[in-house]
This record gives C-alpha cells, structure tokens and sequence, in this order.
C-alpha cells in the first residue's frame, strides 16, 4: 500500500465510528483528515483545543484568517453554527466527558490501552499539549496511526516510552486491521483482506485475540 | 484611573527576574508590540507562563529566542527549536504540563481557589513529586495554581476603561491570565470610548485590565 492509501484506509474507517450528533476533537496529522471521510448523513461537530467548536475545513488559498487556526496553527475555517470560548472552557469540554471521541496518532499503544505519543527521552520532547487532557476526558479514544513506523513495532504488550495515559485507548486503527482493547487484551475485531491474521500478528508486539466474530474491515 | 498608556510606560515597571504570563497559542493573540518592547528593553531572567512557546519569530517565542526566558512553564515546545536547543544546553529550565491544568491553574489563581484536582496525568511523569488524592475510588492530582507578576494579554477591542472583546481562536489564554496577574497590561488591535461595547458581549471584564495599549499587529 502506498502512503496516501494507508491514510485514506484509516480516516475512512476511522470516521464509520462517529454517530450523529457527536462532538469530536481530532489531532494534528493523520486523524485531521478523518474529516474529509464523515458520512454525509450525520451531523459531526468538531472541536479544536484551542478554544471552539464547528470547526471547518482549510480555507482556499487567499481566504485565511489570521485569528482562525486550528490547534496545529493551520489556518481553517468555521460553520455558521461555531462557537468560541477561551482555554478553560475549551478543557471544561474536553476534561469534563462533553466530548465524545478524540482521535490521536500514537508512538506506541499497548494491549492495556496505555497511550504513549508525546515524548521519546532524550530524542524529541515536544511536549504533550492537549492530548493528556483530551485522553483522559474523552468518551472514546481512537487512536489512528500506521501499523507500523517503517517496520517498527508500535502495538505492544506493555509501552515503554513516557505514557500520555493508563488504560484509555479504546480502539486502535491502521491500514491492516482495527482491534478493541478489551480486559483480556487487543481483540482483533476487523481485518483489511488484503493481509492475513499471522500477517497482522507478526508486526504487532502484544498477543492478538481472534475469535469467530472477525469481519473484514468496513 | 487613566489605563490608556504607550508602549514605553505600560512596561516601565517589568523588571529582570520577574514571572510573565504571556497570551497566545502558536502565536495566535499574543501582544507582539509588548514583546517588542521586551525585547528592546532586555528584560531577562523571566520566568514564563505560556500555553506554548511558540515559533522563534512569532509571539512568547520571541521572547526565547532572545534568551531573556530562565524558566518556562508551558504545555508544548515543539515548533520553537530555540527552546529544544537552550534546554539540552541548561540555560532554559522548562516545566511541561498538560494544557488543560495549566488553563485551571491560572485560572484557579484568578479565582481564588488552592488548587486543582485533576485525573490528568495520572500514571504519567506529570504525577513526580505532587500530592495525589483518591476521592470516590478515582486518584486525581493536586496541581498548584499559577500567579505571575505580569500578565501581558492581546485582544480585538478594549474601551477606555479596559472591557475587552477578543477574535475568534485569539481568545485562548488571553481572559485567564487577565485574571492571574498582579499588573495586566493589554495590547488591544482598537480602543474604542466606553459605551461602543455592548456590556453583554464583553469577555473580560475591565476591573482585571490594569493598563491598555493600541496595537495593530494581530488580526
């Protein structure tokens, strides 16, 4: 699979898991194009850490807003119906179980849903901005990545970078499978038929769970 | 009280060492004129209280690059790679906390309350070294709230006696740190007569407005 389909595999099927009505935060990279994929006959608002909801997509060139960015910097766009507020509030929401699904990109995710994604010791130290408080607050918690960073393994038995979070991933999307985090482990619960189960397990580092209700992925 | 003041006098009591909350996220509704001022007056050793630190040349991260910050607390650093290089160097301590406590901290200053008690960064690095406490079978942490003693703040439109009205996504920390400073000082894009706002419609309040100066760099 070439790049632009692994990402266009995982928005799409990120995006089949968000209801009407639903208030969604998405990160910065991949899971920001899970709004491009939201079917058409549900009403989804988006909310952006740094202080609204009714988020929109990018402006076309020439029509960005200096004061309207997204929680990356990008410029975007807002719908009718947006609402502003400052950062405390925008964590009220976000802390206080308002929101109903946030979809982060992972470092490393392990079988107890543990989340690693804002630092690598010694390496890159970004900092963990929103997305300790987005997965700690968040109805649901997606993460959206890649199986693999080029053939590394990112699902593990038990991460060993510096946590975001203990036991807050709900589900875990990439281009070859979608797995549950489940008491007894990472089910496999969607399979991409282009791969088999021993192919999905070989790159992935925690034990999976495979029983007969394994579909293809939608 | 007259708060409308220039540039030169709303800054004229910042000294070195002080601690500066600065508004802005990425930039977006930072007081570039005051950071100017900063700047070309070298006030150093400041310890900063920001939600990130921005670019190099945009906002609280020009204020870095300078390397008149000693310390700062913030939720991010990656887009400012002065920050990266001057804390494996050592001259920049820098504390990093989730976004979300550090909003209800100075919020919690401005407030009047102890502290926060938050399931944030709860089995992280952020729990090292704080007081933890388990209320109906759930463990929280007590974070410290965060005062400075100077608030630096942007807005759209003040009046003449400091009400202000912010812009869309510049908002962000701007109304709490106006809230958390012993001197709040405003960098507004307009500055209209009292009356041209209508009191329904203001985000913060002028009683937490200490002295206002026109901008025109934001927005």
């Amino acid at each position: 699979m070439d790049k632009a389909t692994i990402r266009a595999t995982i928005a799409n099927r990120v995006a089949k898991e968000f209801k009407d009505g639903d208030l969604v935060n998405l990160g910065i990279g991949l899971p920001t194009e899970v709004a491009n994929y939201v079917p058409e006959d549900i009403d989804v608002t988006f909310q952006s850490e740094n202080g609204f909801i009714g988020m929109g997509p990018a402006p076309e060139a020439g029509q960005e807003i200096n004061n309207l960015t997204n929680a990356g910097g990008l410029p975007v766009t807002i719908f009718k119906d947006a609402a502003f507020f400052d950062s405390a509030m925008s964590f009220a929401i976000i802390r206080g179980g308002h929101l109903d699904c946030t979809v982060l990109g992972a470092l490393q995710v392990d079988a107890k849903g543990n989340l690693a994604n804002w630092m690598i010791p010694g390496k890159k130290v970004p900092g963990m901005g929103g997305a300790m408080d987005l997965v700690t607050g968040a109805k649901k918690v997606i993460v959206a990545m890649e199986h693999t960073a080029k053939g590394d393994v990112k699902i593990l038995s038990e991460c060993n970078l510096p946590l975001t979070a203990v036991g807050v991933v709900d589900l875990i999307v990439t281009e070859m499978a979608v797995m549950k985090v489940t008491d007894k482990g990472l089910k496999l619960i969607e399979i991409n038929p282009e791969f088999t189960v021993e192919e999905v397990q070989a790159v992935t580092g925690a034990q999976l769970i495979v029983e007969d209700d394994l579909i293809d992925m939608k | 009280m007259k708060k409308i003041s220039t540039v030169e006098q709303a800054i004229a009591n910042l000294k070195d060492g002080m601690t500066l909350m600065v508004g802005g996220f990425l930039g977006v509704g930072a007081p570039e004129l005051l950071i100017d001022a900063i700047i070309e007056k070298g006030i150093k050793d400041l310890t900063v209280i920001c939600n990130d630190t921005s670019f190099p040349d945009k906002g609280v991260g020009r204020l870095v690059a300078h390397q008149l910050v000693k310390k700062v607390i913030t939720s991010h650093i990656g887009t400012n790679v002065e920050t990266g290089k001057q804390m494996h160097d050592g001259s920049l301590e820098v504390v990093l906390s989730p976004q979300g406590t550090i909003a209800e901290q100075i919020r919690a200053a401005g407030a009047g309350l102890g502290g926060v008690i938050t399931p944030t960064g709860v089995g992280t690095v952020v729990e090292e070294g704080k007081e933890t406490i388990e209320l109906n079978g759930r463990k929280y942490l007590v974070e410290l709230p965060l005062k400075a003693d100077v608030a630096i703040i942007q807005a759209n439109v003040s009046d003449h006696k400091g009400n202000l009205v912010y812009d869309l996504s510049a908002r962000n920390f701007n109304p709490l740190m106006a809230m958390a400073a012993d001197l709040v000082i405003v960098e507004a894009n307009k500055i209209v007569e009292s009356g041209q706002l209508d009191p329904n419609f203001v985000h913060t309040p002028h009683i937490f407005v200490d002295k206002i100066v026109e901008g025109g760099k934001n927005g």
